[in-house]
């Protein structure tokens, strides 16, 4: 396999993991983010949590493993994004402390205090990462100002509050509604009654709430957002060198793709029907299907983004020719190559056993179970 | 120039939550393969007792394992946050194994840890036990790829540097997980959890017996942990890491400098029982030394010699001024990437560009290094000795006293008469924290024995580090130091808590504590509570 064909299939890749987290780690970050609304007393909340209480752990390592993959894959994005943002990535840091802790000692003592203070951490740990997350992407689609020297030592030229600028709160805010809405379909397919009742509300709620925010998001870029050119000549199988090329900002550049490539137009009309499907299939009360429809709503969302903006990854907008595109921010053929074949071998196992963990825990969590399973739950 | 000062406060933060994140992780490693004997001792003989064992361990493991998730994260954020251009500069090999780590281990330690604990109802005991098995071979696994990154970080083999890309890239990747070094690390580091896990159960069942309560599960846990511990501290200390010390000069430098070796002495070394070491004189006073014990351990033979610290420095000296060469190339590459003499000087030269590096600490202009810098980059080659030499000594002293109370643990469990030693149960209880000091000196000196390099003889730590004001890195080191503090004080709490309160916390019934509240289910915590 050449070294293009590796390029290309890392950019699928890792955003195969992205979408896997935000379909994985995603749905119970949205737990976390309902928990205080869906659940109006501790049983209530321990239920909720349950849903998820087997299953977070595994979740989280999608986000862990993407973490991994963008370091092996694209050392140069890991460098400048993770220290360009620093105090993002810190805010998100800090907010992911409250799942693991949160879940696991919320229920190990009896106090109402103590309770509440763990569901608002979880809370926190579910809506915060999501909010930032889509902070960024937001601030990847607008360019970052940095720039690399000679020794292509990475330096961020902004401020973490120019990344809280409108275009990219309302990507935090997209981020946040699929997520969320993500997290409520799981949630009607593992409780009942009064809990479910709510649940469906907030789906409704979070599923209009993703269809507008995309589509505002995507009529922003279409109209008042400049993309990325590329205009030296690229050799996709070149050794790469992020300064050997020369880029300008232009009007309407982030939709060239969607000319260039006929079908790439589905994916954000294949999002659009995906979000309109899961209201729907929520509103007739078929959990499953909106579950479905709401992870193909992360893929498609996800995949807006990519599309719209390849083969750049992380534009600069203080010195264009040091962007980072699918061509140049990436590793050797060889580690490329290594990190393929572990993938291939471990992500059909890694589904089969998520899977199966999934299929074992199946059912409704009621607040019964929680009471004859007081010592053993969370 | 790059501010030492934000070097400094870098690795200021690395090493506080990297010693924080390693509280718990050897605690993860070996309680799992603890679950993993107890639970095969269950599916086995089918005594409920067993059962409960492998559940309140298993209690106490998951209150851990949640700060282990936790402060891990940290870990893999920091390289992007706080070490972009390590990032960048040896992400191509170091990157690897960290999402090996993920696929292969992590994802299967996690997964099936959510089955371990809430799977009891509803699978069979062999498909749960399996579950356990999974869980302890993925934190086991995940150990093994981290010290594989580790232990290229000590010893970077299979892989080579481009003028091109400016990093380091990978060659071959199967000497990279088949490095020495990196065996070594793995097998010392994963026993020195099992000893962990072993005294901290040890330790626990012996608190009941000292207060004379759940006789038969104390009795049961202690003996097993008993057992492990003696294989486990065996291991540690026969399979210690400075088996690795042979290969690699960083480790030869480690070496010295935890020897307090000034110079390098006729094979087989004496090893330094006591000395106060003085750097201004580059001698010991007050030396102790045991004939020939050095060389057998360091070198595993009588007529391999190991250098000593003065032969070391001249040593790099001479690659340092070599390295100068190679820099001052290299620079003139990347302004012009065809100029072929330039690539013909960085080419003979570029074994040695990571010593010409060390010089950016001190200028700009390697090529103008004076006589001063380059002495002074030479003394930095070597870590401080005092802190290399006591911890390690600690360290040893330490994996010797293990192994003496658990050979009287094992002795008195196969006698059976461990419950009347109290001495024995008062010594085991009051050393649980004591594997947690050797494991964080061990870390000391395998971590800050590598000091000045980040990966050694190829990138010097200094140049490591992001493009940050230390205001930055000043203030999000008081936030870790926030959140750990208050997380520690609640784990604490918690273990505590759960460690006092003893099987009883299960709810079945059958444990001290309950028979008084009638047998029945009492709410979670409620006798530690009222003590």
């Amino acid at each position: 396999m050449d070294y293009e064909s590796l390029k290309l299939i890392w950019w699928l890749l890792v955003g195969v993991l992205l979408i896997g987290f935000a379909i994985m780690d995603g749905h119970d970050m949205g737990v976390g983010t309902l928990l205080p609304f869906v659940g109006r007393n501790d049983l209530e909340r321990r239920a909720v949590i349950n849903t998820v209480a087997p299953h977070w752990e595994g979740n989280q390592v999608w986000f862990v493993t993407a973490g991994g993959a963008i370091f092996a894959a694209w050392p140069l994005i890991y460098a400048t994004a993770f220290s360009g943002f620093y105090w993002a990535m810190m805010a998100a840091l800090w907010a992911l402390f409250f799942r693991p802790v949160g879940f696991t000692y919320r229920s190990k003592i009896h106090n109402a205090t103590w309770r509440s203070t763990w569901d608002w951490g979880l809370f926190i740990g579910g809506a915060v990462p999501p909010i930032i997350f889509g902070v960024a992407f937001g601030n990847l689609l607008l360019g970052v100002p940095f720039q690399f020297d000679d020794t292509l030592r990475s330096s961020y030229t902004g401020t973490f509050w120019q990344l809280l600028n409108p275009f990219g709160l309302l990507a935090g805010v997209v981020s946040l509604s699929m997520l969320t809405f993500q997290g409520a379909n799981y949630l009607m397919l593992r409780t009942e009654g009064d809990i479910y009742r709510r649940v469906r509300t907030a789906s409704l709620i979070f599923g209009v709430a993703t269809l507008v925010t995309f589509a505002l998001a995507g009529l922003w870029i279409m109209k008042g957002i400049d993309g990325y050119v590329i205009t030296s000549h690229i050799d996709p199988n070149a050794l790469p060198d992020p300064m050997d090329k020369t880029v300008v900002k232009t009007a309407g550049a982030w939709m060239s793709n969607y000319t260039t490539y006929a079908w790439a137009k589905w994916i954000p009309i294949g999002t659009f029907i995906a979000i309109a499907l899961g209201i729907v299939f929520s509103r007739l009360h078929k959990a499953g299907l909106a579950f479905v429809a709401s992870s193909i709503t992360c893929a498609g969302i996800i995949g807006t983004a990519g599309v719209s903006m390849f083969p750049f990854l992380m534009p600069s907008s203080s010195d264009p020719r040091s962007s980072l595109t699918v061509w140049d921010s990436v590793s050797s053929e060889l580690t490329l190559g290594v990190m393929l074949g572990a993938t291939v071998v471990f992500m059909p196992l890694i589904i089969f056993y998520t899977s199966w963990a999934y299929k074992v825990m199946w059912g409704k969590v009621t607040t019964d179970f929680i009471k004859a399973n007081d010592h053993s739950v969370y | 120039m790059i501010s030492t000062e934000l070097v400094d406060i870098s690795r200021l933060q690395f090493a506080v939550t990297a010693l924080y994140h390693f509280l718990f992780v050897p605690l993860t490693i070996g309680l799992a393969v603890m679950l993993v004997a107890m639970e095969l001792t269950y599916v086995t003989t089918g005594r409920p007792i067993y059962k409960d064992m492998v559940k309140f361990w298993g209690k106490l493991f998951g209150i851990n394992f949640a700060l282990g998730v936790t402060t891990g994260i940290t870990m893999e954020f920091q390289f992007g946050t706080n070490w972009a251009y390590y990032s960048h500069y040896v992400g191509d090999i170091f990157g690897a194994p960290l999402a090996i780590e993920g696929l292969m281990a992590f994802f299967l330690e996690s997964t099936f840890i959510g089955l371990f604990f809430f799977g009891w109802d509803k699978l069979s005991k062999w498909k749960h036990f399996m579950v356990t098995v999974f869980m302890a071979l993925g934190s086991n696994l995940s150990a093994l790829w981290i010290l594989i990154a580790n232990g290229w970080m000590q010893n970077p083999v299979g892989t080579e540097f481009s003028f091109i890309t400016m990093r380091m890239e990978m060659t071959d990747f199967w000497s990279i997980v088949f490095n020495p070094v990196a065996q070594a690390k793995f097998v010392h580091t994963v026993s020195a959890g099992y000893v962990t896990a072993a005294l901290f159960v040890l330790g626990i069942s012996s608190y009941y017996l000292l207060k004379g309560r759940d006789l038969d599960f104390a009795r049961r846990s202690f003996r097993i942990a008993a057992g492990f511990g003696f294989a486990s501290a065996l291991s540690v200390i026969v399979l210690g890491d400075e088996s690795g010390y042979s290969v690699g000069e960083a480790q030869h430098t480690k070496l010295a400098a935890m020897e307090a070796m000034w110079h390098t002495e006729p094979a087989p070394a004496p090893f330094t029982l006591f000395a106060l070491p003085n750097e201004k004189t580059q001698t010991n006073e007050y030396e102790i030394q045991i004939p020939y014990a050095m060389g057998l351990i360091g070198t595993r033979s009588i007529s391999k010699t190991i250098p000593g610290i003065a032969e070391i420095k001249e040593k790099n000296r001479a690659r340092i001024i070599n390295g100068m060469i190679a820099v001052t190339a290299l620079e003139q590459l990347r302004k012009d990437k065809t100029n072929a003499t330039a690539l013909a000087t960085f080419n003979a030269h570029k074994v040695d560009l990571g010593f010409g590096l060390l010089l950016k600490k001190y200028t700009e202009d390697v090529s103008a290094a004076t006589p001063a810098m380059i002495q002074q980059a030479v003394d930095s080659t070597i870590p401080k000795i005092a802190p290399m030499f006591w911890s390690f000594r600690i360290m040893v002293a330490l994996g010797f006293l293990f192994l003496i109370l658990f050979s009287f643990a094992l002795l008195y469990s196969i006698k059976g008469n461990f419950i009347e030693k109290r001495w024995l149960l008062r010594w085991a209880l009051w050393f649980i924290p004591m594997p947690w000091v050797a494991i964080e000196l061990g870390w000391i000196v395998a971590e800050y024995g590598r000091q000045p390099w980040s990966i050694y003889g190829v990138l010097p730590t200094h140049l490591s580090v992001s493009s940050l004001t230390p205001g930055n890195v000043y203030a999000s080191l008081a936030g870790f130091v926030a959140f750990y503090t208050v997380l520690l004080i609640v784990e604490v709490y918690l273990m505590a808590k759960y460690a006092r309160l003893g099987p009883a916390s299960l709810g079945t019934g059958r444990y001290h504590g309950e028979t008084k509240h009638g047998g029945g289910t009492i709410p979670v915590g409620a006798p530690a509570d009222k003590a």
